[in-house]
C-alpha cells in the first residue's frame, strides 16, 4: 500500500497537535467548578485537561509548553446560536437557518447546512467561544434541528459533539405565515403542534409493533425521539402567554422543553420554576421591540434569583449585528444583577448542563476536553482582550480580540 | 414667525424648569473633556448653564448653592449622539430617491419610550435622522432630550429661530432600488450631482432677482433645503460604508463645497489616510460582529483608532435601534479595546459630535458658559459595570436611576417600551 507524502505529514501534524502538552498559567483561573484559583495552572495533555490547581501544588513537567495569561476561563459555550448556518453577508446564498416552504420541518438536520469556515464562527471563536449550540433558527413553527459543535475550522463530522441536539420550535408572532396559510394565529400554532405530536404517537405505536404497513417517515422519526424524551424541544417564546403554551405542551405530552428567549419570563416566573424547565435567556442586549418589548437587561438575574437553571445565548439576528457574542452578553448580564460568577457560569458550566455536555465541556476539571479561553484582564470588561483560545488542547487563536 | 413663537415657548419652558438655586456637584471625578480628568472636582450649574468646573481646591462654591455629594462617582458632559432614529420618526416615502423637503420635525413622537431610554443612557443631545433607504431622505433634527410634552419642548433653535438640523443622505446599497431609485452607484452619484446643479441655478436666480419679487423664482421647498446645504448652513449627514463609497462622498462634497459628516464609515480603516488628509468628520458605528449586509462586511472595532491616528475627527453614534442608546458608552469602550486612545474615545461621544452638529459652543464639554448638560456615572465611563445614575439637561434632572419610574427605562422590563402617558407633566403618581 502506498501512502502519499502529504497524507503522512498531515497525519503527523494531526498527531502533534493532539499530543501537544501545554501548561496554561493564569494569574486568576476561573474553573466554573469551585472558587477561582490565584496563580493557577491547567495542565493539558492529549487534548484533555490533566490537572488543575494552584502553581504551588501543580508541578509543570518538563517538555510542556507554557502559555500565560492574566485570566483563564473554560472555553465559552454559546447555548443558542445560528452561526455556521446564518452567514455574515446576509445574502440569500448564505442564509440556511430557515427554510420557508413549510411551517413544520423536523427532518432538517443542522449538520447538513453547517459551514465550519463561516466568518462568524471564526468571529465568536476569537472571543473565547469554543462550543456552539447552533442550527435551525427561530421564525417557523418547527424550523428543524440543532446540533452542538466545537468551533474548529474542520469538517463538521470531526468537530460535532451532538449531531441532533434539540428540535427548534417557535411560538409567537415570528412563526406566523402569510395570510391564507397556517399557522396564522397562536391558537392554531398550538393546535398544529399537538396534532403533529399525536400523529407521532400513533406512528411510534405502529413502528414499535414492527408494522410493515407503516412506512418510515423522517419527520415523524424525529418527533418520536421528542416523545421518547431523547430530544428536547427548544421553544422560542418571548410573550408570557407563549411561554405558558410551551409549558402546557410539555406537560400534556410529557416531553422535555427548553425555553428560549423568554423575554417575559419574569411575569410568569413561578410557573416556569414549577415546570422545572431550563431557560436559554435572550441576549442581554437584544432589541426591545415587538414581542420582546418587555425584555430587560435583568431577565437573567431574575431567573437566577428564582433558582431557575439558565444559560445565555447569542441568538438570531436578521440584520446587523449578524451575530452577537456571548462574552459580551454575559458581561452586560453580569453588570445588571447577575454578577460575574453566575454570568460566567451561564456561558460555561450552566450552558453545558442545559445542553447535556457537562461531562466533556464547561469547566476546567481533569478529564474534560481542554477547551480554554485566555484574557489580559477581567473577561467582562469592554477594554479587556481575549488573548488566546484553545480547543481540544490546540491553540486555535493567539491574536488579540 | 411660527418658529419665533416656538422659540419663546421653549425659552419659557426652560426657565420654568431651570433650577432656582445653583447646584454644586462636589467631590467626584470630573471628566471635563475640555481638559485633563480631575480626580477630585466640582461642577457648579446655575440657571441652566455651567458656571464653573474644576478641581475642588480651586472652585468657589456659591453660598446659596445646593450641594450634591458625588464622591466616588464620575461627572462628565451629557453624551451627544450624532445619529439616531428615536422618536418613532420617518422621512421620505418610496416615491422618489431625493426628498429634501421632508422634515423629521413633522413626524416626531415625543412620547416614544426610546427618548426616555436615551436619557437613561446619558444622552442629552441627539441628531434624529430619517433612514438610509434614499439618496436623500429628508431634514434631520437636533434635539435636547428635555422632558417634553410636545416636539417644540425638545428643539434647539438656531440664531434665526428655526430648529437646527442637517440633511440625511446615503450612498451604497440601501438607496439602490427599482426605478425611480438608482440602480447603480454611478447613477446614484449622477442623480445627486444633478440635484445640486439645480439648486445652484435656483440660488443664482434668487441672487439675480436681488430682492425684486417679480423676478424671484417660485418657492421650491426641495431646492430651498439644498440651497442651505450649498451655503454650508445645513450639514449633510451621509450614510456611507464601503471604501469607494466613502471617497465618492468626499469627491462630491468637494465639488459643491458642502459641509459633510460621514456616518458609519465601516471601511474607513481602509481609506484612513484619505480621511485624515481631508480632516474628515467621521461619525462611526461600533457593531458586535461584521456583516449583516455586504457593505458592512468589514466593519471593525479598530476603525476609531485608525481614523484617530490618521487625523480625522472621530465621533460615535448609536444609530438607535441598531445599537441601544442605553449602551452608548460601550462604543467608545470597544474602540479603546481596539487601539483608540481613551481621551479621543470620550471626546468622540461628546465634543466631536458637538462639532459635527455645529454645537461646539453650546454643548460637549464641562466649561463655564455652556449648557448645563451632564451625566453622573457610578464609575469609570468605559467599564461595563458603570451605570448612568443621573442625566441633567439645561440644569434640570431628566433621569434619576434612584426613581423607580426612571429605572424601568434604564433596565427594561414590563412597560419600558410603552409610550409615555400624560403623567410626565400633569400627574405626580400615575401608577
Amino acid at each position: 500500500m502506498r501512502i502519499s507524502f502529504s497524507f503522512l505529514t498531515g497525519m503527523l501534524a494531526l498527531c502533534s497537535a493532539a499530543a501537544a502538552q501545554i501548561a496554561v498559567v493564569g494569574g486568576t483561573v476561573h474553573t466554573s467548578a469551585g472558587a477561582p484559583i490565584t496563580n493557577g495552572v491547567v495542565l493539558v495533555r492529549n487534548g484533555k485537561i490533566e490537572s488543575v490547581g494552584p502553581a504551588s501544588s501543580v508541578r509543570i513537567p518538563t517538555g510542556y509548553r507554557t502559555v500565560k495569561a492574566a485570566v483563564v476561563t473554560p472555553g465559552l459555550i454559546d447555548a443558542h446560536s445560528v452561526v455556521g448556518l446564518s452567514g455574515y453577508l446576509n445574502q440569500p446564498h448564505d442564509q440556511d437557518q430557515r427554510e420557508v416552504s413549510a411551517p413544520i420541518q423536523p427532518d432538517l438536520r443542522a449538520m447538513d447546512a453547517y459551514n465550519a469556515r463561516e466568518r462568524l464562527v471564526e468571529w465568536v471563536r476569537g472571543f473565547g467561544v469554543t462550543t456552539v449550540h447552533t442550527g435551525h433558527g427561530p421564525g417557523a413553527l418547527i424550523s428543524g434541528q440543532t446540533m452542538i459543535v466545537k468551533t474548529r475550522e474542520e469538517p463538521v463530522a470531526r468537530s460535532v459533539l451532538v449531531p441532533e441536539a434539540m428540535l427548534a420550535v417557535t411560538i409567537g408572532d415570528s412563526a406566523r405565515v402569510q395570510q391564507g396559510k397556517s399557522p396564522g394565529t397562536r391558537a392554531k400554532m398550538l393546535a398544529m403542534l399537538r396534532s403533529e405530536l399525536l400523529k407521532a404517537q400513533d406512528y411510534a405505536r405502529k413502528r414499535q409493533k414492527d408494522d410493515s404497513s407503516q412506512a418510515r417517515d423522517l419527520r415523524l422519526d424525529v418527533l418520536r425521539r421528542v416523545l421518547n424524551r431523547e430530544l428536547p424541544l427548544l421553544v422560542t417564546a418571548q410573550r408570557a402567554r407563549d411561554i405558558l403554551s410551551a409549558l402546557r405542551l410539555a406537560e400534556e405530552f410529557n416531553i422535555r422543553v427548553v425555553l428560549d428567549g423568554a423575554a417575559e419570563a419574569p411575569l410568569v416566573i413561578e410557573e416556569v420554576k414549577r415546570a422545572g424547565v431550563p431557560v436559554i435567556v435572550h441576549p442581554a442586549m437584544y432589541r426591545s421591540s415587538g414581542e420582546t418589548e418587555n425584555l430587560s437587561f435583568e431577565t437573567a438575574a431574575k431567573l437566577h434569583q428564582a433558582g431557575i437553571p439558565l444559560a445565555l445565548q447569542s441568538g438570531f439576528e436578521a440584520y446587523v449585528p449578524k451575530t452577537r457574542v456571548v462574552l459580551f452578553e454575559a458581561a452586560v448580564a453580569a453588570a445588571n444583577g447577575l454578577g460575574p460568577r453566575a454570568a460566567l457560569d451561564s456561558i460555561t458550566i450552566g450552558a453545558a448542563r442545559i445542553l447535556g455536555i457537562d461531562k466533556r465541556a464547561g469547566s476546567l476539571e481533569p478529564g474534560k476536553d481542554a477547551d480554554i479561553a485566555l484574557y489580559d484582564g477581567n473577561p467582562f470588561e469592554y477594554t479587556t482582550h481575549c488573548t488566546g483560545v484553545m480547543i481540544d488542547g490546540e491553540l486555535v487563536s493567539e491574536e488579540l480580540h | 414667525m411660527l418658529f419665533r413663537n416656538l422659540c419663546s415657548l421653549v425659552l419659557w419652558l426652560s426657565l420654568a424648569f431651570a433650577q432656582d438655586v445653583p447646584v454644586a456637584f462636589t467631590g467626584g471625578r470630573v471628566i471635563p473633556i475640555a481638559g485633563p480628568e480631575i480626580p477630585d472636582g466640582v461642577v457648579v450649574i446655575e440657571k441652566g448653564k455651567i458656571v464653573a468646573a474644576g478641581p475642588s481646591a480651586s472652585i468657589r462654591i456659591p453660598a446659596n448653592a445646593r450641594r450634591q455629594d458625588v464622591r466616588g462617582k464620575t461627572v462628565m458632559p451629557g453624551l451627544i449622539d450624532s445619529h439616531s432614529h428615536i422618536g418613532g420618526i420617518d422621512g421620505g416615502d418610496s416615491s422618489a430617491p431625493i426628498q429634501p423637503e421632508v422634515r423629521v420635525l413633522d413626524s416626531l413622537d415625543v412620547r416614544d419610550a426610546r427618548i426616555q431610554k436615551a436619557q437613561a443612557g446619558g444622552i442629552t443631545v441627539v441628531n434624529v435622522m430619517p433612514g438610509s433607504g434614499h439618496l436623500l431622505s429628508g431634514q434631520t433634527l437636533y434635539l435636547k432630550l428635555r422632558d417634553g410634552r410636545t416636539v417644540y419642548d425638545l428643539l434647539m433653535p438656531g440664531a434665526d429661530g428655526k430648529p437646527l438640523g442637517g440633511i440625511k443622505m446615503a450612498n451604497g446599497t440601501n438607496s439602490r432600488r427599482n426605478a425611480p431609485f438608482p440602480g447603480t452607484r454611478a447613477k446614484s452619484a449622477a442623480l445627486v450631482r444633478e440635484e445640486y446643479v439645480k439648486a445652484q441655478e435656483y440660488r443664482d436666480k434668487i441672487h439675480k432677482a436681488n430682492g425684486d419679487t417679480s423676478k424671484l423664482p417660485a418657492r421650491d421647498l426641495r431646492l430651498e433645503a439644498l440651497v442651505e446645504v450649498l451655503d454650508r448652513k445645513r450639514v449633510v449627514h451621509h450614510h456611507t460604508h464601503r471604501h469607494d463609497d466613502i471617497l465618492t462622498v468626499l469627491r462630491i462634497a468637494k465639488e459643491f463645497n458642502i459641509r459633510v459628516v460621514l456616518h458609519h464609515v465601516s471601511d474607513g480603516w481602509k481609506v484612513a489616510e484619505e480621511l485624515g488628509a481631508a480632516k474628515a468628520m467621521c461619525s462611526i458605528i461600533v457593531l458586535d460582529s461584521p456583516g449583516g449586509k455586504e457593505e458592512a462586511k468589514d466593519v471593525s472595532f479598530a476603525t476609531g483608532g485608525a481614523l484617530e491616528k490618521a487625523g480625522a475627527l472621530v465621533g460615535f453614534h448609536t444609530d438607535d435601534g441598531i445599537t441601544d442608546s442605553r449602551l452608548f458608552l460601550r462604543s467608545p469602550a470597544l474602540a479603546v479595546r481596539a487601539g483608540m486612545s481613551r481621551e479621543k474615545a470620550l471626546f468622540g461621544v461628546t465634543m466631536a459630535n458637538a462639532m459635527m452638529l455645529g454645537l461646539e459652543d453650546r454643548v460637549g464639554s464641562l466649561e463655564a458658559g455652556k449648557d448645563a448638560d451632564l451625566v453622573i456615572l457610578s464609575g469609570d465611563p468605559l467599564s461595563v459595570y458603570t451605570k448612568v445614575l443621573e442625566t441633567w439637561v439645561d440644569g434640570a434632572k431628566v433621569f434619576d436611576r434612584a426613581d423607580p419610574k426612571d429605572r424601568l427605562y434604564a433596565t427594561g422590563g414590563f412597560g419600558a417600551s410603552h409610550d409615555q402617558g400624560p403623567e410626565i407633566f400633569y400627574v405626580e403618581e400615575f401608577e
